[in-house]
């Protein structure tokens, strides 16, 4: 459950879409996909053309490539730098150990070691969980296999907010086994795995799978899940590799549900232990910027590997209409 | 006979493996989906503190709702930064969209920028955006100082406060929206254009009568996942104005309250819930529509 997720892929058509070219023709070279402006009339504008790139370039730069600079670069200043009324673009105090105290002070190593076992758990378990789904209700089609693909869909159109507070009860006091998952990792495991979106895009991607594959298979004395690892599972590599990739990335950046699920410091996400040690601790602000860089690289990183997938993915989803 | 019973057998048995496969999966969706549904409903009609056993209270929750000046409060704010952040998220992304399709240089670390700020975590953005707003050393009071510009408190006065939530919410959030159009715009059929050109339509009626036709679906698809998503809003005001802000206090942020901090009343917090789940759901299934039929 990301309660707190920026507005999902629109369903429609999330199937790994066939990811647009890296890079459009360049002008001149040969011909370019017509938009608005023909490429003939932006050559023969050519300084208005450039122009407005370079301005573009440097309104995108200061707006979204500034603010991340500052954040990294202020967390190497000293606090007396940093506490300019004039601040210095490029900091003129050297102190990258800030980022070292403030993975040990802070204890940020803590809070990173637990987002990444939240993270990497919840990516198995939400991936091996909802495989099963939309496996069972793609190829093997049992009864009321509609119903409840039908149940599992109207979930998307539950608002996470509004079942925030009953879902925390269920995890203080789940169901029938009536154990308390507070400050454990199934808090944020198991609503992870409810995700229909991932259930959705799944079963379409395996409904596209030729039956007689298996069917070859079954007769050759495949069990069913043994043609799900070695038929289905190979086929959709693509498929798992986006769902996977957004799986992690919105238990990363989930922070309402942790909030109210991991109340101990001890087992909180960095994104909760951070807003708390804003408002409780008496760390520098040079040293808080260095945690702040810390929570972001891996996303950071994430995103830089995967652009293509991620931008591919998110695009996927207005490629029709 | 024998062979009928076979049959049944070879069929119960394909199913208990299906569901065998479905079982982890759907408990899932039962404890965190199904379930908190069904008793999200039954609890916003008890009084339950989960001391004394819970009873049933009827329409008191809702009645005490009604009462809470602050409920009002909370739904004014809740409106009005989602209207804030239509006009800039909704509408600034598109502009923003069709400016890059026109770009024949750099595409590719366009759409890298305009995305960076969506992989943050969105407390980091928020937190480091509070350092920003700080009114006495902040960068952004140095910098309107440094061109002479009148200094503004940002979160800290009740006339900038809401404007700094949607702007700090904006700059993390309109990389998905921008690049949703920009595949969208990539879909048109440059025919189009040149059919108009032709014509000899104007750069500005093309936009008007190619572009924005041909983007109606995108956009409606947006303006609904944007509603949803900021109606839900909850980590701006909670990080940077606080939880009891009247000038910034937002429906999720008072369920909050209700139920952890101010009140402890699930039942009260329920009910609010239930509230924006009616709103929330309007708007939810309009989308499930346009999206599922288009398909």
């Amino acid at each position: 459950m990301t309660l707190t997720a920026p507005p999902q892929t629109p369903i429609s058509g999330a199937t790994p879409a066939p990811v647009p070219p890296r890079r459009r023709p360049r002008a001149g070279a040969g011909p370019a996909t017509r938009t608005l402006i023909s490429t003939v009339d932006l050559r023969r504008h050519r300084g208005l053309y450039f122009t407005v790139l370079g301005l573009t370039i440097a309104v995108f730069v200061l707006v979204f490539l500034v603010p991340l600079y500052w954040m990294f670069a202020s967390a190497v200043k000293s606090p007396a730098e940093y506490a300019l009324s004039t601040p210095t673009f490029i900091p003129h105090s050297w102190h990258p150990e800030n980022y070292a105290t403030a993975w040990s002070s802070m204890r940020i190593a803590r809070y990173f070691l637990n987002t990444v076992l939240y993270a990497v758990g919840g990516w198995l378990i939400a991936l091996i969980f909802d495989v099963g789904v939309a496996y069972a209700l793609s190829k093997l089609k049992p009864v009321l296999g509609k119903i409840l693909l039908g149940a599992v869909l109207a979930s998307l159109m539950l608002p996470a907010s509004a079942l925030l507070v009953p879902a925390y009860l269920t995890v203080v006091d789940v169901p029938l086994v009536h154990v308390n998952l507070l400050n454990t990792p199934w808090a944020l495991w198991l609503p992870a795995a409810a995700n229909a979106f991932n259930v959705y895009v799944l079963k379409r991607f395996f409904d596209q799978i030729p039956d007689d594959l298996l069917d070859a298979a079954s007769i050759d004395g495949a069990g069913k899940l043994r043609q799900l690892w070695s038929i289905i599972l190979p086929l959709s590599r693509p498929v798992l590799g986006v769902v996977s990739i957004f799986i992690i990335i919105a238990l990363w950046k989930d922070f309402l549900w942790p909030l109210l699920v991991l109340p101990e410091p001890e087992a909180q996400t960095l994104s909760v232990a951070l807003s708390r040690l804003a408002n409780t601790s008496q760390v520098p602000p040079t040293e808080f910027m260095a945690g702040l860089a810390i929570a972001s690289v891996p996303m950071i990183v994430v995103f830089l590997i995967f652009q293509r997938s991620i931008i591919g993915g998110l695009s996927a989803g207005s490629m029709k209409g | 006979m024998a062979v009928l019973t076979a049959r049944v057998r070879r069929k119960i048995q394909d199913n208990l493996l299906a569901y065998a496969f479905m079982a982890a999966g759907l408990l899932c969706f039962a404890f965190f989906s199904w379930y908190p549904l069904v008793r999200g409903v039954i609890l916003s009609f008890q009084q339950n503190n989960f001391v004394a056993p819970p009873y049933w209270v009827g329409l008191d929750n809702y009645r005490a709702l009604f009462d809470d000046p602050l409920f009002y409060t909370a739904w004014r704010n809740t409106l009005l930064f989602t209207g804030l952040a239509l006009v800039l998220g909704f509408v600034l992304p598109f502009f923003i969209a069709v400016l890059l399709n026109e770009f024949r240089h750099f595409s590719g670390f366009f759409r890298v920028l305009v995305y960076l700020p969506v992989m943050l975590p969105p407390i980091v953005a928020v937190l480091l955006w509070r350092y920003f707003y700080d009114p006495g050393n902040g960068l952004f009071n140095s910098v309107l100082r440094g061109v002479g510009l009148p200094e503004s408190q940002w979160t800290q006065s009740s006339g900038t406060a809401m404007i700094s939530l949607v702007l700090v919410s904006t700059w993390a959030n309109l990389g998905g929206a921008t690049l949703m159009y920009l595949a969208a715009l990539q879909g048109i059929q440059g025919e189009l254009y040149e059919a108009a050109e032709l014509d000899g339509a104007s750069v500005w009626q093309r936009l008007r009568h190619v572009t924005l036709p041909q983007m109606r679906f995108i956009m409606l698809v947006l303006l609904l996942l944007q509603i949803i998503a900021t109606m839900q809003v909850f980590i701006e005001p909670f990080a940077l104005t606080g939880t009891s802000n009247p000038d910034t206090i937002t429906v999720l942020v008072l369920v909050y309250r209700y139920a952890f901090t101010v009140n402890q009343d699930f039942g009260l917090a329920a009910a609010m819930s239930m509230l924006l789940f009616v709103v929330l759901g309007a708007f939810s299934a309009l989308y499930l529509r346009l999206t599922r039929t288009a398909d």
